[in-house]
Order: C-alpha cells, then structure tokens, then sequence
C-alpha cells in the first residue's frame, strides 16, 4: 500500500497569489513569505496594519492581504506610532530598506525605538538604494562600488557601513533585536524564529521589536543570484554578524 | 447643560475645541508660540483617554498624525512657521493619500528662523498646498479665541467631510491673547464609518491607503478626483463683511489684523468716513465671489496683512474683471496696532 | 515518493533552490517562461526527500512540497 502523500511546504495563506516584481534571486520575496508565514502561524491576519515604506518594498501591500498605510521615506516608524497610537489592539509593522531607515529615516527610527512603540520593525538590508538604480546606501560595504561610489565605498570620504540592529539594541524601548539572514536554510529558520518572537513580543504588549534581515540585490550588485547569495556568507555576515542583540521578553536581563 | 464660559488663551482654546470636538490623538513638537497647545493638550488629552505624542521632529509629529488619521481617528498637530515647513511633507502625503486631519500653524516671524512675534507670512504656504504636488488645504483663519474654538471644532467635521487636511492659520496674536470663550458640550464622534478607514481586514477585503499612483492614467485619474473635491469644497467659503454695503473702500484682511483692521474701521465710521471690511474666514477656498460682488458695485479695495503682500494676490485675482486692489504691508518683525492702519485707509480712500 | 510542483510562469531561474538541493536534482532547464526566464526542472523526481530546502529558498514563491514517508521495509 502506498503511504499518504503530505503537503509540507505551501505558500502562507496571507500572501496574495500573484507574481512579484523583485528581479530574480532579490530576497526580499523571502522575507515577504517569512513574514507571511509568522502572521497566518499566530493568526494576526485579519487584525494587521502593514505600514510600506519608500523603495523597491513599497509594493509589500501588493503581496500581503492585510490592510495597509504608505509612508514618506523613512518615516515609517513615526507613521506606525501613529497608527499603534490610535489603535492599540492591532498589530502593526514596517517594512523598512537600508536607505530607508538607516539614511533618511534615522531619527523616526531610533526615536520610536527609544519611546519603545509596541510596534515591529523588519529592515531589509541588501547594502544599497535598490529601486533608484544602486546608489551607496548607509549600509554599503568598504570597496562595494555603486553609482554614487563608483570606485567603491571609502572608509575616509563616506565613513563605515552603519550597523543598526546593534544601535537599536542600545535604545531603552527595545524588547527584541536581531540580526539574520536568508541565505541558506539553516539561517532562514532561524530568521523565522526571530521574526515571529518579535510579533508575539508585541502581541504581549511588552515593547519595541526589530529583526534586521541581510538581503542579495543581485541587480545592482551585478552579480548572478547565487554569487549574490554567497556574498552574504563571505562579505556581508562577518561584518553584519548575525545573532540576538537583545532579548528581553523573559523580563529578564539582557541576552 | 448652559455653555461653560472659559477665560482662556487663543492657543488654549485651540486644544479645548480640539479636545471638545473629540479629537483622540495629539502629534506635537515645542517651537514658539504655539507651545500651549502641546502643553495644554499632554495633560487633558490622556485624562480624557486619549493619545499625546512629543514626537522627535515636526518631520515625526507631521507622520505620526498620517498614521493616526489612517486608523479614522480624529487627530490634531500643531507648529509654528519654521515646524509647519517640516510638516510640509506628511501634508502633501496626506492631501494625496485623502486623509482627515487637523493641522494647527501659529503663525510668527519669517523667513527662516525669523521672530517669535505674529506675522502672516505663511499665506502662500497655507493656501497653496505648501508641500509638493497639486493639492490643497481647506484653510480656516479665526480672528478672535471663540472663533479659534468654534472653527477648530468645524476643522474636524470638514476634514472628515472632505477626507483631507484642514488648517487653522492662526498668528502669535491670537495665540497669547486671553478672551472669555462659551464653550459647547463635547460630544464623541463616529466618522470611522466611511468604509476607508484601516483596523485590519476581519471580515472584508484588505484596504489600502497611499499615494503612489504609478498605473497608467492612474495618477491623472487621483489629480482629477482631487479637483474635483477642490472645487466641491467651494461651498466651505466663508467670510465677514462689516459695513460694507455703502462703503466707498473696502479693506480686505484676515485674522488678527482683520481684528485690528475691524477696530480702524469702527473708528473711521465713527467720523463719517464710508469704510468697510470684509474679512475671509476661508483662505481657501477665498472668499472670489463677494469681492467681485462689491467690486461690481464700483467699490475700491485695501489689502492689509503682515507680511509683505501675499492675499492681496488672492484679492486682486478675485476682483481682477471690474477693479484692484491698494496693498498695506505691516512688517513682520513689527506689531500693528489700529492707529498704524489708519493713514492707509485715509489714503486709500481718497484715491 | 516526495515531489515538488514548481510553478514555473512565476519562477525567475535564480537557481537558488538548486543551490541548497541536499539530493543535486534541481537544474536549469532549456525552457524559457512568459516573463523569458530559463526555468528550473526536477531532473530525477524519485530522489527527492521532500526536505522543502528549495521551497524555503526560492524568493518568488513557486515550490509546494509533498512529502511521503519511507514505507517500511519488508
């Protein structure tokens, strides 16, 4: 007799069925689904509020079947404040890029961290401006060329890559900060398991969650999806080292 | 219950009329002279169960109050001119996402960092979008601190009516000036029945609120709807026309100088002289059609304000088919009084 | 047997997926969809584990995974 078949692995119910527009290997699809699969797993769906931010994610309301606010670049922490503020009993997220909420967006970011806002943070960062055409972002890499820093990033003009998930934990209304990455399948579990800590971490009122995601952008990288991935593990993680910055959803001291 | 009368501030009775008109979320930042409102506002908002945020920027507070205003809620910010350029990019934001909410600017000194003291520099900003794109505010400018109150109850209602910001242009006088003011019983709204408002989607479709229209024709399609509003929002015109059917000169005039103004007028009646004042309540949409009317009626026409001549092109626009209009500018920097407006009126009115 | 579907209008040819394949059975394939990406094939179906590591790797969605456990040897 032939044992029953299983269906182990489908695309999380909250995700609209539809083709995104990321180029190919762009991993922000991978973030969207483990978001995805963290809302449909607590069943937050029908009570969600996704605030977009400016960049290639702004099109996050496309793909995600939650109701949804755009906000200006950058602002996406103080528009959630607004949003959390009026409505404390939904759960509410940004979906921040690099330049985003490390450029333009730093001071609506740290602040909201600091009041320690019952909101969630997810910050892609693929170390450059994406949907303007691969300009140096905050968080591009010493020697990475980009558009605006044609001959690679320098240390002396534009100063070091900004590690934020390691700022933010420094902030005292931050419950839940880490730092993980989708480059392979062990480190997309954990990357799971961070990001739905960080939503129950405001499903229990306790504060302020962030998760940084190290992502490929491929295209302006100008490398294949798969060497894009393998610099991940090679360039971006020994600098961008992943991990728990802080856990304090035991009420305890500090991870 | 009879209206309780109040001895209160202009910036004071703002954030009592927002208060009594429901308003459940306040966004501030502390600049000059507007710092009553927040003040007043992060004591009695959470006692009457509401929100107040001291955000970390006018760019933040601006934000804040798109988020709270995407949620139905009924919510306030306040500034002063340098604030208000800061908050430029949320209200365009909000004026093209359609979102209801009340932006209160006391108006001082400019440009740049300017004074502390009252000034109506901020005119164009206020009735010309101010931020980027083809939109406007619904912009109401009061005279007086029971006017402040009961127009700021109105700013809600309007914004919820035409799902779109409404400000208050108020100045440094009308802020610091303390008058007695009846107030009107609070009452709790309900303006998030629309059906556009965000609490998550239990038991409908998802809803979306932006401002981005990158589909063919979409853009052109939301700039047309918005003109459309614009336009529909002509019946909001209001305006006070004191002694004007027989005057020889009307002097145009908003807020506290509108006041100020009133007072000269009142003076200069009082001698014999055929003067009048006709003072828009609405700078936008401006009060077109009465201006024309008088001035149809042969009249000549003083523009004051202070600043250095921003209405008067709203005035001579208006009046543009049958006459024009003399402009008096009191500068910012320096306080008028009614003496000072008299010698422009005289000399207007001798032609 | 294990087996994935791949829904292949919507696959980009990232090859992602074959990169984490435990089993080596997922190729590019000389197949080009609407949006004119090179898709992936299964090469050899009846090896797969169903371990979902292509699934979980894949940006754009495209793999559902059914999983059949081992019959036990007789």
């Amino acid at each position: 007799m032939q044992a029953a078949e299983k269906l182990v692995f489908k695309t999380p119910d909250v995700i609209i069925d539809r083709p995104t527009h990321y180029c190919p290997g762009c991993q922000h699809g991978t973030a969207h689904r483990i978001v995805g699969e963290v809302i449909d797993e607590l069943g937050l769906a029908d009570k969600t509020i996704a605030v977009a931010s400016i960049g290639c994610s702004v099109f996050l309301y496309n793909y995600l079947n939650v109701d949804a606010v755009e906000a200006p670049h950058g602002r996406a922490p103080a528009v959630a404040t607004g949003v959390k503020r009026a409505r404390p009993d939904r759960t509410v997220f940004t979906y921040q890029g690099d330049g985003d909420l490390a450029s333009i967006g730093m001071a609506e970011i740290m602040h909201a961290a600091n009041r320690g806002e019952r909101i969630t943070v997810i910050f892609v960062n693929n170390t450059v401006y994406g949907m303007t055409g691969g300009q140096m972002a905050p968080t591009t890499m010493i020697g990475q060329a980009t558009t605006t820093c044609p001959g690679g990033r320098c240390a002396e003009r534009e100063g070091l890559p900004i590690k934020m998930a390691e700022i933010i934990g420094m902030l005292g209304g931050v419950v839940f900060c880490e730092r993980v990455a989708v480059n392979s399948v062990k480190n997309i579990a954990r990357a799971k398991k961070a990001v739905r800590k960080a939503f129950e971490c405001q499903e229990q009122g306790l504060g302020f969650s962030f998760v940084e995601f190290l992502a490929t952008c491929p295209t302006n990288w100008k490398m294949s999806p798969v060497d894009a991935n393998k610099r991940i593990a090679d360039e971006l993680i020994p600098y961008f080292p992943l991990g728990t910055i802080v856990d304090r959803t035991g009420g305890g001291e500090d991870k | 219950m009879a209206p309780e009368r109040v001895f209160i501030k202009g910036n004071e009775a703002i954030a009592q009329g927002a208060l009594d008109a429901g308003c459940r979320c306040f966004f501030g930042y502390p600049i000059t002279p507007q710092n009553d409102i927040p003040e007043f506002l992060s004591k009695a908002l959470p006692e009457a169960g509401g929100e107040f945020v001291q955000a970390e920027s006018e760019v933040a507070a601006a934000n804040m109050l798109l988020g709270a205003a995407a949620t139905g809620v009924r919510c306030m910010t306040s500034s002063s001119s340098p604030g208000m350029s800061l908050k430029q990019e949320a209200i365009s934001y909000m004026a093209g996402s359609e979102l209801p909410a009340v932006v209160v600017n006391m108006n001082r000194g400019g440009p740049g960092l300017g004074d502390i003291g009252p000034a109506q520099g901020d005119y164009y900003q206020s009735t010309r979008g101010g931020g980027h794109g083809d939109y406007r505010l619904l912009v109401l400018a009061p005279a007086t601190c029971q006017e402040a109150y009961d127009l700021v109850i109105e700013a809600f209602a309007l914004a919820f009516r035409y799902r779109n910001p409404v400000l208050i242009l108020g100045d440094a006088i009308l802020g610091q000036m303390k008058e007695p003011i009846a107030r009107r019983e609070s009452v709790t709204y309900d303006d998030a029945s629309g059906g556009w408002h965000l609490d998550g989607n239990a038991g409908r479709d998802k809803r979306l609120i932006k401002s981005l229209f990158l589909d063919e024709g979409a853009l052109a399609g939301q700039n047309r709807h918005l003109m459309a509003k614009y336009a529909a929002m002509r019946a909001e015109t209001r305006w006070e026309a004191f002694q004007t059917e027989d005057a020889e000169l009307v002097v145009c005039a908003y807020g506290s100088i509108g006041r100020i103004a009133k007072s000269t007028v009142r003076k200069l009646r009082a001698r014999g002289l055929k003067v009048g004042l006709l003072r828009p309540i609405t700078l936008y949409p401006f009060p077109d059609a009465p201006l024309l009317a008088l001035a149809g009626q042969g009249k000549r026409f003083l523009t004051i304000e202070h600043n250095c001549g921003q209405m008067v092109d709203d005035v001579r626009l208006a009046i543009r088919t049958k006459a024009d209009s003399d402009f008096f500018g009191v500068m910012p920097g320096e306080l008028p009084n009614p003496d000072d407006l008299e010698g422009p009126i005289l000399k207007s009115l001798e032609g | 047997m294990s087996r994935i579907e791949v829904r292949e209008d919507r696959c980009k040819g990232c090859l992602l997926c074959a990169t984490v394949c435990p089993v080596e059975i997922i190729a590019q394939s000389e197949r080009f969809n609407a949006q004119g990406y090179k898709v992936i094939e299964v090469r050899d179906m009846d090896s797969c584990t169903g371990c979902a590591s292509c699934a979980r790797m894949c940006p754009d969605m495209c793999i559902t995974v059914y999983k059949t456990a081992k019959a036990p040897k007789e």
